[in-house]
């Protein structure tokens, strides 16, 4: 480990810009999707596997992770530096978000030897996709009643089920599956366990669901005596729903050990002042309107909100009355953000709101509306909004379950 | 893009925030705030002599003046733990007059008046006019010349907080058709020249002056050509250190209701447990910690070009929002105990009232804001 705030840091940084410098490719001749949710083409799919490989292979994903799992080996602010020189010369997402983020950080607190010499390289160098396997059709929010049933049978647990809003379903190499290994506990939550589950394998179909934007993004999956090798439960078994809920502060970011990068990319306040800034009323300037600028001013007050939430979590002594209260906001703040601030810039484009992604009049190709759409991805997946208010409510202000 | 702000957090004020914590907590329980609210005075004079031995009133003055030299921003953890608690005492009224002498005062006013400010004096400002205008140089009180070294003044101000209390009365005047402010002895106030007035926040003190007839030395008026500083940097501190309040009750007043719905039962369960209660509340913390985060943005970089500025209103528009939101939801929470006097919740609203109508409120700001970032 080398200490932050060196030279070495320094001349990682300067490499990590140099290298996003020449190989971000401002146009591949296609769109490339905003979010890991919105990958729909073949094309788009290979073009992002293979742009985070040779991310990895430069050094500048994973560099926190442990050398012998194909890490980098070094303090986080290196791969702080790597993300930010990403950050800035606008490099395209990574693509194997749910194994970079979520599945990652949990095989290196939670996982077997086997596991993490078996899965994180491969998670890195995109060879492996991962998905997750938590929303059943009939268990959304209320994720710990899951009924996709596993079933010990010799050295593997036999699958039956279906699962839902499977995001890269289609391309995935493995699933974090939650599966119900006991239906006779008092409480519903003791009888579900982790695995990590074989996606290409015989009892394991994906149906694509075709999103509100029109696109294909992810999949209904259902599993017909498909079979998990035992040794690929996380945690003991019955301990699924514990283990769920530490992937879930992985999603929500308020746990780290994530590889780096960025797996979306939002338009900010700041883009949509620009969006402002070429568009009309009544003859003038749409931002000549009152109601328009204070609505733009309070988009800027609420994503400096944002980053200075960030930044204050790094500030302890700011944070002694409710340790938890910001990691545990931040994604009902950044979700609900993000889902208004398109919603306003389509507002912002006038007649022109009326297009949509594909007609060649559409302002800025149609992304505003696209992006709207999409943000509902976030406010929903990964606990809705009214499940976050629920948790804040309960875990941060102590309020008696709902 | 420009620089808008950013967090920072000085072993000084987490020093500082520390002590406020404790001694505010001590000094001001609420049994104790709800006793001042009905007394002439307002505040305790023990605990207000105890802030001025700790040095809390020179916390960001110069050490030449007897002060600690720190940052403004310094004060922000303070003022947050006074207005969490409803601390009354004449604190804020006395740090910005020191920031204004600071600014646009002679050396002379600096040297006779900072040093016993630091150790304890109180003084106060006299801005507010009949207008309502929270443009600081709109004004209509006018001090002229009277001869022999003389200034008479003339007109009324309103809204001048702890004028009682204060042996200063900092008065904003044209003198010579500019804006400027002049230093007033409380000794050449005449009896019946300071009437109390009604305010919305009980824990508060404010008076209306009369300045007609009025004199004070020539000698008094600040450096003319430090005027129009002084009056900008009254303006940004004063938002910073009422953010500042603002943010402490918010939290206190979350607090407050948080408690109630976990006591309360209806219908057979604790109240807290309806959402339809529980998802306002936390939206209104959430309000909360965005107003705090803009609020340590603007103690770190208030003194900053550009940033200071931005991030000083910002944190007031927050402060604004979430307060207002937050006690208001609080009163409404709290049912029919709600609707009564003896419930806290009133405390805090009408506190965040009394905050918006000081310098400028959340839409006031924002609309400065469009100036400076569209």
């Amino acid at each position: 480990m080398t200490g932050a705030g060196s030279k070495e840091l320094n001349d990682f940084g300067a490499a990590a810009d140099a290298w996003f410098r020449e190989n971000v490719d401002p146009d591949p001749g296609f769109m490339l999707p905003l979010t890991f949710m919105e990958v729909g083409t073949d094309q788009q799919f290979e073009w992002l596997r293979d742009w985070q490989n040779r991310v990895y292979e430069a050094g500048f994903l994973g560099a926190a992770w442990p050398e012998q799992y194909g890490g980098g080996g070094l303090d986080p602010a290196f791969q702080a530096e790597a993300t930010k020189a990403m950050r800035r010369h606008n490099g395209p997402i990574m693509l194997n978000a749910i194994g970079l983020n979520w599945t990652g950080p949990l095989l290196l607190d939670l996982g077997s030897e086997d596991h993490k010499k078996t899965y994180l390289q491969r998670i890195l160098s995109a060879e492996d996709i991962w998905c997750q396997g938590f929303s059943e059709p009939e268990n959304g929010s209320d994720l710990g009643n899951a009924q996709t049933r596993a079933v010990r049978d010799g050295d593997a647990y036999v699958v039956n089920g279906s699962k839902i809003w499977t995001t890269l379903g289609r391309y995935a190499d493995h699933m974090i599956l939650l599966a119900r290994t006991d239906s006779n506990t008092p409480r519903k939550y003791d009888g579900l366990s982790f695995l990590l589950a074989p996606m290409k394998t015989e009892g394991v179909r994906t149906v694509p669901i075709r999103k509100l934007t029109g696109e294909h993004g992810f999949t209904q999956t259902f599993f017909t005596d498909a079979r998990v090798p035992v040794d690929r439960l996380v945690g003991e078994e019955g301990q699924g729903w514990g283990v769920a809920m530490r992937t879930l502060e992985y999603e929500r970011g308020a746990r780290g050990g994530q590889a780096g990068g960025y797996v979306s990319v939002q338009a900010d306040a700041w883009d949509v002042l620009e969006l402002a800034r070429g568009m009309q009323r009544a003859g003038a300037p749409a931002l000549d309107d009152p109601v328009l600028r204070e609505r733009m001013v309070e988009f800027i007050i609420e994503i400096q909100s944002l980053a200075l939430c960030r930044q204050r979590l790094g500030v302890p002594a700011l944070n002694s009355d409710r340790p938890a209260g910001l990691p545990l906001s931040s994604k009902l703040m950044n979700t609900e953000f993000a889902r208004r601030v398109n919603e306003f810039a389509i507002t912002l484009t006038g007649a022109k709101g009326a297009y949509y992604v594909g007609d060649p009049s559409a302002v800025d190709d149609g992304i505003w509306a696209r992006a709207y759409l999409n943000a509902f991805s976030a406010t929903i997946g990964g606990g809705t909004s009214q499940i976050q208010r629920n948790i804040v409510g309960e875990h941060v202000l102590g309020l008696p379950k709902s | 893009m420009q620089d808008i702000g950013r967090i920072g957090f000085s072993e000084e004020q987490a020093d500082l925030l520390d002590a406020a914590t404790v001694f505010c907590r001590e000094k001001s329980p609420i049994a104790k705030v709800r006793r001042l609210i009905e007394d002439e005075t307002g505040y305790d004079v023990d605990v207000w002599r105890e802030m001025g031995e700790l040095g809390w009133l020179g916390i960001a003055a110069p050490e030449v003046y007897g002060g600690l030299g720190l940052p403004i921003g310094a004060v922000v953890p303070m003022l947050e733990q006074m207005g969490r608690r409803l601390l009354a005492s004449p604190f804020l009224s006395t740090t910005l007059a020191a920031q204004a002498l600071l600014v646009g005062g002679t050396e002379g006013q600096k040297q006779a008046l900072l040093p016993k400010i630091a150790a304890g004096t109180a003084a106060t400002l006299a801005l507010v006019e009949a207008s309502g205008d929270w443009n600081l140089e709109n004004i209509q009180c006018a001090a002229t010349d009277a001869g022999a070294g003389a200034l008479r003044l003339a007109g009324e101000k309103f809204l001048v907080c702890d004028a009682a209390a204060a042996a200063w009365i900092i008065a904003s005047v044209t003198y010579e058709g500019r804006p400027n402010l002049v230093v007033i002895e409380k000794a050449a106030i005449p009896q019946g020249a300071l009437r109390r007035e009604t305010v919305i926040d009980e824990t508060k003190r404010a008076f209306a002056l009369s300045l007609d007839g009025v004199e004070t030395p020539k000698a008094n008026l600040f450096d003319p050509a430090r005027a129009s500083a002084a009056f900008a940097h009254i303006h940004l501190a004063a938002n910073l250190l009422g953010s500042a309040e603002m943010c402490g009750g918010t939290q206190a007043v979350i607090d407050y209701t948080v408690d109630y719905l976990k006591t309360r039962k209806q219908f057979g369960k604790l109240i807290g447990s309806y959402q339809a209660l529980k998802h306002p509340i936390v939206d209104a913390y959430v309000g909360y910690e965005q107003a705090r985060s803009h609020l340590y943005s603007a103690a770190h970089c208030f003194g900053e070009q550009g940033a200071g500025e931005i991030s000083t209103r910002m944190a007031k528009a927050q402060a604004d929002a979430a307060f207002s939101y937050a006690a208001d939801r609080a009163i409404q929470f709290h049912g029919g105990f709600g609707f009564t006097y003896d419930c806290d919740a009133q405390l805090y609203r009408r506190s965040a009232i009394w905050q918006a109508a000081q310098y400028g409120d959340g839409a006031y700001h924002k609309r400065r804001l469009a100036q400076l970032l569209l």
